[in-house]
């Protein structure tokens, strides 16, 4: 079994989901018997959760759909910039 | 080959959280316009390399975070390359018992996390130097896997992992510190406790 050590050094890659089947299933052994990292575990678990949650709350300037496809239509002559040169 | 008049239709449902992206990465809206409506711009013009089938909301981030590496950031006068210094694992867990009475304030319907505005968080992300503030918004807001960031970031996995690890320690760091600004947190004395 993980010692927490090991444990703690695997956290990020466990919660990103970047760790191969049988080093999570060894973690997650741990994190069944061991209180202290799976409460660790949970709060880095939330704390991801939160951070997206806070950063997406941002709303999209009235307009900016309108004048990007205006882009489409107008970049006629497909230099990447919109009207004549 | 993917066509040009199908780009609109299935790459405008993005808009929202690239425009959420580039506003973390430029930290201004006017930039963040900008930035995203040439990201869609460049877009639309190499639509015909996108293989269908292939996920198109990864391939539109790789192109924002290009857009915004070659155009924004040699602009802006933060180092491209810092160090954030040593900060302990766990920083903002291992500071918890200090800010046991601001959360007992709170209202049970209310997660521990909200005691932080939307606000303090965007900024303790915005704060990041880039070459950590890419990795943790790509992975922490976007979801984005090691190896995707790492092509968008044109990094190697391992430098994406410990950009991420850095990166993350130092957002709690400065999340600790708003609380502390805003006196949620009281001195942990263990000595006191000792005795």
């Amino acid at each position: 079994m993980a010692n927490c050590n090991e444990t703690i050094r695997e956290l990020d890659a466990f919660l990103d989901g970047e760790l191969s089947d049988d080093v999570r299933a060894h973690i997650h052994r741990h994190l069944g018997e061991c209180t202290d990292c799976l409460q660790a575990f949970d709060f880095q678990a939330e704390l991801k959760l939160a951070i997206r949650r806070k950063c997406t709350t941002d709303e999209l300037p009235p307009g900016l759909l309108g004048r990007i496809e205006m882009c489409f239509d107008a970049d006629f002559d497909d230099d990447g910039v919109i009207g004549p040169a | 080959m993917a066509d040009q008049q199908d780009f609109a239709k299935q790459a405008m449902e993005f808009a929202p959280q690239l425009y959420s992206a580039a506003l973390r990465m430029t930290r201004n809206p006017a930039d963040a316009e900008d930035l995203v409506q040439e990201a869609y711009l460049r877009g639309f013009r190499s639509f015909h390399t996108f293989q269908e089938g292939t996920n198109l909301r990864a391939w539109l981030f790789r192109i924002l975070t290009n857009a915004y590496i070659n155009n924004y950031r040699a602009k802006q006068r933060r180092p491209q390359e810092s160090d954030l210094g040593e900060i302990e694992d766990l920083y903002l867990y291992r500071r918890l018992g200090s800010m046991e009475t601001a959360a007992a304030a709170m209202s049970a319907e209310e997660q521990f996390l909200d005691l932080f505005t939307d606000d303090e968080v965007k900024q303790a992300l915005e704060d990041l130097p880039d070459n950590f503030r890419l990795p943790v918004l790509l992975a922490d807001v976007e979801g984005f896997a090691y190896k995707e960031i790492a092509e968008m970031l044109d990094i190697p996995i391992g430098t994406v992992m410990s950009r991420l690890h850095r990166g993350r320690k130092a957002m709690q760091r400065a999340l600790y510190e708003y609380a502390e600004a805003r006196g949620l947190t009281q001195p942990l004395d263990d000595e006191a406790a000792d005795s």
